[in-house]
């Protein structure tokens, strides 16, 4: 039968949540299609993640070897290219992060699949897959085909697709039989660096502030300060406003920085891509204030205030120290 | 130390209003401001600032319409020696394999010690055509590169992981990195610069200038087909507080009040 091939992505001794939501996409894409879902489990010392995947896939190809300990695209590739050659599935998923973006692209070259990446759904009209991606920031959906092949690749993108339950059948278990080869001298793994921890934890306010690059300038800050300082929270960041040095690394939120689930999230001048909501969409709360209407932010917010940030701030922080007088 | 970077000119979009082209295959692109996409003057600016230490050249590439040359002019102001442009229809349209192979066939003529190019466009966000150039010029590559330290004929990069995880490399050059955003400050050109490089020549390069079959780039080329474009469906999106600042703030500090936070 037709298989649809997910990668399982783990760290540091983990299954990464996109392993479940893809594997979720993959059934329920299953199911409509009649084709069967296959778990791939590569890496070294991961034998147990099998018993977690199974219930999720009809099968778990595992392959266990220490030549996988670190993920090297270099090596990874290579290991894939086999399976699949081997194995024909007629769509592979594979996470659209860190790892699967060092990875896939030059799978679909050295094999030739049709491959389209960061995709946030795929569907299939009848035997034609199609995928849709996100372009220009978020504002726009692209509906993509892809050629006709044996093989179609796909990264796809974390948070995209809610985590189904497990199926009470489980899958079974197959031991790989592929040969690893050592970690190239091209590119070599040294070691993981954890990011530095500063004086605030964002991730355990309770009211999170947090500003983007509608700010402007650093000079505008002590405004933010202040309404967080009213509303008794944390000031936070998207990426942008770290690049620039505004503010430290460890307030960015968002899928390279910290992730918070506080009770009240304040968005103010951040558009609301999907690196930044992953790391906030969990808030109990999440009030927008974005001068752009159209600003992906506010399909995620709660409450919106469509205005400058520079003439809104201000007047609520004046408007809570009214109701607070 | 020669360095070769990828770039692309793309609109600003964060903040414009977006409209989709009638065929609903674009969008209209007239009003939008051009730039260079953000990661590729970080990649840029590590190319210059790699140069100036270690001797050697920048050279810059992009495949992209005749508006792009400006691109390559702002890079030459900045200090980068010589621009390359592949142009002409058979190019158009190309998914991110296809604009990798057309890339690739320009610059395996160069000469360079490292390839460098943005993670991602925000235009076509495929974060691929970087990774793919590598497969491409079969070089070994990494992406989401923050960190760069130069050791002799290798470079140790730090790629930035979810939850800011820094997962450091030893690689041998060349290599093709995908650099990452912050890993620097982006410099400004100067005026004068700016003016010198109004008049500098830019090779232009076509598919058979490139020894490159029309139907392997562009369009044709292509393995993924654009179908359609159309606005993100919008959930039950947020309730929108209206008035002027006094009044819509006024009415949010209600609410926050009414949840308890005020
Ligand atoms: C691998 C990778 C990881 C990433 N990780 C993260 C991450 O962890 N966190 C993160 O945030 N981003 C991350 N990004 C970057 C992300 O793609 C976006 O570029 C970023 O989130 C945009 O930040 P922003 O919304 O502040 O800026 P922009 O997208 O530029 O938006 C600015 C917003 O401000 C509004 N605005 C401007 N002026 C005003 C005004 N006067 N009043 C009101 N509104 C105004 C505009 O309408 C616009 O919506 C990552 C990107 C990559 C490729
Ligand atoms: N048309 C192009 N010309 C030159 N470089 C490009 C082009 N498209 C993509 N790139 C490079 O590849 C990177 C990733 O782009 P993308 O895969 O489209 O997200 C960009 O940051 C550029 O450095």
């Amino acid at each position: 039968m037709d298989e649809i091939l997910v990668l399982a992505e783990h760290r540091e001794g983990e299954l990464r949540d996109i392993t479940f939501e893809m594997l979720s996409k993959a059934r329920s894409l299953g199911k409509d299609a009649g084709k069967s879902v296959t778990a791939l489990l590569l890496g070294a010392g991961v034998g147990d993640y099998a018993e977690a995947l199974k219930s999720h896939a009809d099968e778990v190809l595992v392959l266990d070897h220490g030549n996988l300990k670190a993920f090297n695209a270099a090596v990874y590739q290579q290991v894939l290219s086999e399976v699949l050659k081997s194995r024909e599935p007629s769509l592979v998923m594979i996470g659209h992060t860190a790892f699967g973006v060092d990875l896939a692209p030059g799978l679909a070259v050295t094999l030739e699949l049709p491959f389209a990446s960061d995709c946030i759904d795929l569907a299939y009209e009848g035997d034609d897959l199609k995928a849709t991606r996100q372009i220009y920031e978020g504002k726009v959906n692209a509906t993509v085909s892809f050629a006709d092949a044996p093989t179609v690749l796909v990264t796809f993108r974390p948070s995209a697709c809610p985590v189904e339950d497990a199926e009470a059948s489980a899958g079974k278990v197959t031991e790989l039989d592929v040969a690893v080869p050592e970690e190239p001298a091209m590119r070599q793994f040294l070691e993981y660096v954890e990011a530095a921890v500063g004086e605030v934890d964002i991730t355990k306010a309770d009211v999170v502030v947090s500003i983007g690059r509608g700010l402007r300038e650093e000079e505008n800050l002590p405004m933010i300060e202040e309404l967080a300082e009213a509303l008794g929270g944390v000031v936070a960041c998207s990426r942008p406003c770290v690049d620039a040095g505004w503010l430290p690394k460890d307030r960015q939120v968002g899928s390279s920085g910290k992730t918070v689930k506080p009770k009240l999230y304040l968005a103010i001048g951040i558009s609301g891509q999907f690196q930044h909501l992953s790391g906030m969409k969990a808030a109990d709360t999440i009030v927008a204030v974005n001068k752009d209407p159209k600003a992906p932010i506010f399909s995620e917010a709660d409450y919106g205030i469509v205005g400058d940030l520079m003439k809104v701030v201000p007047a609520l922080k004046e408007k809570i120290a009214e109701l607070r007088a | 130390m020669n360095i070769v970077v990828c770039l692309k000119q793309v609109p600003e979009t964060a903040e414009a209003e977006v409209k989709l082209a009638s065929d609903k295959k674009g969008i209209e692109m007239e009003g939008l401001p051009l730039q260079i996409n953000e990661a590729d003057n970080y990649a840029l600016e590590q190319a210059l600032l790699l140069t100036e230490e270690h001797d050697g050249d920048v050279t810059v590439v992009t495949l992209g319409p005749d508006s792009s040359d400006e691109v390559l002019r702002m890079s030459m102001a900045k200090g980068a020696a010589e621009a390359v442009r592949l142009a002409g229809p058979a190019f158009d349209r190309g998914d991110p394999v296809a604009i990798a192979r057309a890339l690739a066939a320009a610059v395996k003529d160069l000469e360079y010690d490292l390839v460098l190019t943005g993670c991602m466009s925000s235009d076509d966000g495929n974060t691929a055509v970087g990774m793919a150039l590598a497969e491409c010029l079969d070089l070994p590559h990494a992406t989401y590169v923050t960190q760069m330290e130069m050791g002799d004929g290798e470079v140790t990069v730090g790629r930035e992981l979810e939850g800011g995880l820094i997962e450091k490399l030893k690689m041998k050059m060349p290599c093709v990195l995908g650099i990452q955003t912050g890993i620097n400050e982006p410099r400004y050109a100067s005026i004068m610069g700016i003016a010198k490089a109004s008049k500098r020549e830019i090779a232009m390069k076509s598919a058979s200038d490139l020894g490159l079959d029309e139907g392997s780039v562009g369009e044709e080329g292509s393995r993924t087909k654009l179908e359609e474009l159309a606005y993100p469906p919008v959930g039950e999106g947020a309730e929108i507080l209206e008035g002027t600042p006094a009044e819509s703030s006024g009415k949010l500090a209600e609410v926050l009040r009414e949840k308890g936070f005020v």
